[in-house]
């Protein structure tokens, strides 16, 4: 069940990565050196502290994702890596929208349009307002078209996350090891 | 026991069973070769002229023996000095590690003197590689690294230091555990499903073909690969780093595939209703157009890379994992078969390239390259490690020495590094001090390492090197004369007097000039222990054949004419 069209060739992945500095940039070179092009990246930490998580679009239109996920394999520190577009889920890209708010006409065309997405008005003045969207990456698109009209001033996205559906739970057991310094028996090293 | 950083790292080496490292000091890994000294008598470190002679030894050490290479250089220019080695071990999978000197951690990121990022540098052509920043963490870095170069698909890995933890002193512990690396499984055997696909299309082909790769060697499945040929009687070809894979005077062995392989090889290839490619990556040099790529045949490949499979060529059973274990679990199930048909169809083949060879019908009196080698093959009675360098000696090589014997051909297939036959060379004999090792280079390539004939006289290493001297680079040329119309643009050479420099370093050196004199020149490179250079002066414009262009179809080949025939015809 892809929230994409069934002709995109766009695919989701997910990969597990050790919390250490340069995995992005492992990963984004990675992305460059192959030539794989990248629609949006995103990381962030997880519940556990030494894994981190990045949810990837990729066009596969010229590497099938599943060269793609092999290639993301080999790099040492992913622990794993899941083609999360090949089953049911969920994804969202979050928007923060600024918009001309400087006369009625806009201001009530803002306040319309929200009206019919799950948008919400979040920052509002006499010279623009801040719409926010949290929604599938179409929706969030479809509500940039319709307040392109009335003035885009500024625009930021985070790129899409996504998770699975269902008890498909992408984790891992891998924890740490726990380095005692042979020094002073007090220092604790973590990965 | 109190130990410096400096002293962990060599101690960690003796541990990984590291009895020679190449090497340049400098000031950011001074403190370690302030450790070298004192552990002298265990780590053996070769004084190079250049990084890169350090990285193309390592290397030439690993593939020679199948064990870890070390190369060891300072911050900055002595790091970056060992890339182009790096990205040749990277690109044929050989297994090395590089150990760099790093400013101080505070003056990380401050552009300090010798500063280089050189994790991010190096990070496209390394397998892996670490910036230590915690002493503590030093000894499972090494450990790690060494396992990770070794391990599954082997390449290079880097670890650079800064120097205030080679300084900085800790309570060592050497770390017994295993490596652990979460995201890090290299593939075991194949699934019960491969194993009877793979099995259903070699049991029931009509003309298939084994073509073996490098893997073949560094999984160690040449048993197993002969076993598989012999019993369903497929015929092998060889990459040009597969050669050794199977015995070339093996009746089943066809030669080389590619852009230079046997002709009989190529059209076999594209003849074949399987294809069943061992430890092999499908390059562009093997395949050609892979649009007309052996259009008719199913395919199997085993690789222990799983992003090789489908990467270049769409296969009908793809198999990630270790080649000698998948091959373990296959060979059981393959039927005793036989395809005279067809092994005598690339009979045909082989002997009208035989009718082609210039060795059948060269009238000139000039010294060919090909008979060079030939030679070189003859008076060696082909069992010599041979380590070339890049341009028409090597395939050329490639064509007219023979293996018997796994790991006897060093070659820089994947990056084609001019400059790495000889470095490598020496490096082979270091690994491999019993066997007979030839360095066979061009004027070119040789031209880019060779102030490593200092090193070899420094190390008293016995290994000849043979220069094919045709006063061009000859690869270059030959793609002029066919491709841009004999513009000969910066490929003749002024070179130096090769044999007078070579006696400027103290080495003994020959020229040779006719073939009447290549038995006199083995004799003379063998009757003397240390570095020989033997000049062999050849033939300017000769030109390898058979050529498949670049990205043209692998059948449509320019082939050496036959006597009576026009220069130039296609096949």
């Amino acid at each position: 069940m892809s929230e994409h069209g069934a002709h995109s060739s766009k695919h989701t992945l997910i990969a597990l990565v050790e919390n250490k500095p340069g995995v992005l940039n492992r990963v984004a070179s990675l992305f460059r050196r192959r030539n794989f092009n990248v629609d949006s990246l995103t990381v962030g930490r997880t519940h556990k502290p030494h894994i981190s998580r990045m949810t990837i679009v990729v066009d596969t239109q010229r590497t099938s994702a599943r060269i793609v996920a092999a290639n993301l394999k080999k790099l040492i520190n992913i622990i794993d890596v899941n083609i999360v577009s090949e089953h049911p889920h969920v994804s969202r890209d979050l928007a923060l929208i600024k918009v001309r708010t400087d006369d009625v006409d806009s201001r009530n065309a803002v306040t319309e349009v929200c009206d019919r997405y799950p948008a919400r008005i979040v920052d509002i003045g006499t010279k623009v307002a801040i719409v926010e969207i949290t929604a599938q990456e179409d929706i969030v698109e479809s509500l940039i078209e319709d307040l392109r009209p009335i003035g885009i001033v500024e625009l930021v996205r985070t790129g899409v996350v996504a998770m699975g559906r269902g008890i498909r739970i992408m984790d891992t057991d891998y924890e740490p090891p726990v380095r005692v310094a042979a020094q002073n028996g007090l220092e604790r090293y973590g990965v | 026991m109190m130990l410096t950083g400096a002293e962990i790292i060599i101690e960690c080496l003796i541990r990984e069973g590291v009895k020679v490292v190449f090497g340049y000091p400098g000031g950011a890994i001074l403190p370690t070769y302030d450790a070298f000294y004192k552990y002298r008598n265990q780590v053996h470190h070769v004084l190079v002229r250049h990084e890169q002679g350090a990285s193309h030894m390592a290397d030439g050490f690993a593939r020679a023996t199948g064990q870890v290479g070390v190369c060891i250089a300072t911050s900055g220019p002595g790091a970056t000095n060992l890339v182009t080695g790096l990205a040749t071990a990277m690109m044929d999978s050989s297994p090395i590690v590089a150990i760099t000197g790093q400013v101080p951690r505070a003056a990380i990121g401050s552009d300090a003197f010798q500063e280089t990022d050189v994790t991010g540098v190096t990070l496209p052509v390394t397998k892996h590689n670490y910036l230590v920043t915690d002493i503590h963490e030093l000894a499972y870095v090494i450990k790690e690294a060494f396992y990770i170069a070794r391990s599954g698909r082997p390449g290079p890995v880097l670890i650079d230091v800064p120097k205030d933890i080679q300084n900085e002193k800790m309570d060592f512990v050497y770390p017994e555990e295993p490596v652990r690396l979460p995201g890090y499984n290299p593939p075991a055997g194949a699934t019960e499903q491969d194993v009877q696909d793979a099995l259903e299309l070699i049991n029931n082909a009509k003309k298939p073909i084994i073509l073996a790769g490098h893997g073949v060697m560094m999984s160690g499945a040449m048993q197993q690969l002969r076993e598989l040929a012999e019993r369903a009687g497929i015929p092998v070809t060889l990459t040009l780093l597969g050669k050794g894979a199977m015995p070339e005077d093996h009746p089943l062995t066809v030669g080389m595939m590619g852009m230079h392989g046997a002709a009989a090889c190529n059209y076999a290839i594209q003849e074949a209703d399987l294809l069943i490619a061992l430890g092999m990556r499908f390059d562009d040099r093997v395949t050609g157009n892979l649009k007309t790529y052996s259009p008719n045949s199913k395919k199997i490949h085993v690789d222990i890379d799983p992003s090789e499979i489908n990467k270049n060529v769409k296969v009908e059973v793809g198999i990630a994992g270790d080649l000698r274990t998948v091959l373990s679990q296959v060979l059981p199930g393959v039927k005793s078969n036989s395809h005279p048909q067809w092994v005598g169809q690339i009979r045909d083949w082989l002997e009208d390239g035989n009718e082609r060879d210039i060795l059948n019908n060269y009238t000139g009196t000039k010294l060919l390259g090909a008979q060079v080698i030939n030679d070189l093959w003859r008076y060696t009675g082909g069992e010599a490690i041979t380590v070339t360098d890049v341009g028409q000696h090597q395939m050329l090589e490639a064509q007219y020495y023979p293996h018997r014997r796994p790991s006897t051909m060093l070659t820089s297939g994947g990056l084609g590094t001019m400059g790495f036959g000889f470095p490598a060379a020496i490096g082979a004999k270091f690994g491999m001090p019993h066997e007979e090792v030839w360095a066979i280079v061009g004027d070119g390539g040789f031209q880019m390492t060779m102030c490593e004939l200092a090193t070899a006289v420094q190390e008293n290493v016995n290994i000849n090197i043979a220069v094919l001297n045709n006063a061009y680079l000859g690869m270059v040329r030959q793609w002029q004369e066919f491709f841009y119309d004999e513009r000969y643009q910066s490929t003749p050479m002024v070179n130096p007097d090769f044999v007078k420099l070579a006696e400027a370093f103290g080495i003994p050196a020959m020229r040779v000039t006719s073939r009447d004199q290549m038995a006199e020149s083995v004799a003379f490179a063998r009757n003397h222990q240390g570095p020989v250079l033997i000049e062999y002066v050849i033939e300017k414009e000769e030109i390898v054949y058979p050529m498949v262009p670049a990205g043209a179809d692998l059948h449509n080949m320019i082939r050496r004419p036959k006597p009576g025939e026009k220069e130039g015809a296609t096949a």
